[in-house]
């Protein structure tokens, strides 16, 4: 399966949370079968950036393009159910995103031993890896990732680095906000060079009716 | 779409799903008022459909702080917003089957439990005709409440009190067909009123729903 080539461009960007301006001015490009790499000290706007990207949260100034219906996000939350099994769990989201298939994904991070246990029973490590092949069974070309190896081991991190690598061959592109070396040919944005001035009160007009 | 529908009745049966729970408020509810009230039978007939009818909303409000709250726990809600499903779509099908699980068990319940309230025989078919109308409308508007209060952290408090005046008209058009129906008088009007609020809540009321959980989601 190859993606359609199209670039993400996300272009004079502002980002808030909480009403605050976290990052301003934040631009760059995504080219098919790039990963790029999001750096930056904790509370620096990396969820924040990423968030807004995935369209989870309006940007207070800017513009990002190619985003729509392109983008697989995953987060700290895997958004498994404890009551489904790994198949089950997997399969909705393939369903969800009517993708055909969820085998490549099982096989990918190692996942078949586990099939029939529910997703409740599994370690944290293992809802990690079950979390990052719901990624697979999305057929979104950009993947937007907020620290995705968080509790997983090395061994888990190769599988993560290898679906990360096939996924750019395919054409796909990633955009990884992670503290830790993933082995990848990825360039690297360093986000804290585009803090936003703390004493602007962008945006914060609409904090009285939250 | 029907993903979502079979994975949420799914997990309503799974452990802890709280499948039942709603079903087995609305049995001890209408168990214990004739205790309460007393051997009274007239009595008891004429204030069963309201009986029945209060049983049955207070049932299904007290199911609808887990109805988005756990997806919005364990990052569902988020995952849903980025997915190819139109949220109005995703809240709707969660209204439907929050009905499923919750609404059509008491609507089903509500002839058998019509029996201990000694409800006129000629008030059954309209009883549940009035629950099968008017619960839909119910779960809908639970829907939004539970959008509204989605990132608030123990927000069934908020969420009753936002809903319940939400849910006065169909309690008063849906026990006043029950109460018509039991009573011989023609429950028509009444009854249409009740598929009218059903009908605009339910082709509404999502709009709203994902209106809010956008927001809500920031």
């Amino acid at each position: 399966m190859v993606f359609d080539p199209h670039t993400l461009s996300v272009s004079d960007l502002s980002v808030a949370r909480g009403g605050l301006p976290v990052l301003a001015g934040v631009g760059f490009d995504l080219v098919p079968g790039q990963a790029l790499v999001l750096r930056g000290p904790n509370g620096s706007g990396k969820t924040t950036l990423l968030r807004t990207i995935a369209g989870l949260q309006p940007p207070l100034q800017g513009a990002i393009n190619g985003a729509e219906d392109r983008i697989a996000y995953a987060a700290h939350a895997d958004g498994l159910k404890a009551m489904l099994s790994v198949t089950e769990n997997l399969s909705f989201w393939a369903e969800i995103f009517g993708y055909p298939q969820i085998d490549p994904a099982l096989d990918a991070y190692a996942l078949r031993p586990l099939a029939t246990r529910l997703a409740g029973t599994l370690s944290a490590g293992q809802k990690r890896r079950l979390g990052l092949a719901r990624l697979m069974v999305t057929g979104r070309p950009v993947w937007v990732l907020d620290e995705p190896t968080v509790s997983l081991d090395s061994s888990a991190v190769a599988m993560f680095a290898g679906a990360v690598r096939a996924h750019l061959a395919h054409g796909g592109s990633a955009l990884i906000a992670t503290h830790i070396d993933l082995g990848l040919a990825a360039d690297v944005f360093d986000v804290s060079a585009f803090r936003a001035q703390t004493n602007a009160r962008l945006g914060a007009s609409d904090e009285a009716f939250l | 779409m029907k993903a979502l529908l079979i994975r949420d009745i799914r997990l309503a049966f799974r452990a802890g799903g709280g499948f039942g729970l709603g079903l087995a408020f609305f049995l001890i509810v209408t168990v214990l008022v004739p205790f309460s009230v007393g051997p009274q039978q007239a009595l008891l007939g004429s204030i069963a459909p309201g009986v029945l009818w209060l049983g049955a909303l207070l049932a299904c409000l007290l199911s609808l702080d887990r109805l988005l709250a756990l997806d919005f726990e364990d990052g569902t809600l988020d995952l849903l917003v980025t997915s190819p499903l139109p949220l109005e779509g995703a809240v709707s099908v969660k209204a439907l089957a929050h009905w499923i699980t919750t609404g059509l068990p008491l609507v089903l319940a509500a002839p058998v439990l019509g029996v201990l309230l000694n409800l006129p025989p000629a008030g059954f078919g309209w009883l549940v005709a009035s629950l099968a109308l008017g619960t839909p409308a119910l779960s809908v508007i639970g829907t939004f409440g539970a959008a509204l209060t989605v990132g608030i952290k123990r927000g069934g408090l908020l969420l009753s009190l936002l809903v319940l005046p939400l849910y006065v008209p169909s309690l008063i058009f849906g026990a006043e067909a029950a109460r018509r129906g039991a009573l011989g008088l023609d429950p028509a009007t009444p009854l249409l009123m009740l598929a009218g609020i059903t009908f605009a809540t339910v082709g509404l009321m999502p709009f709203a729903s994902a209106a809010v959980l956008r927001m809500g989601l920031r």
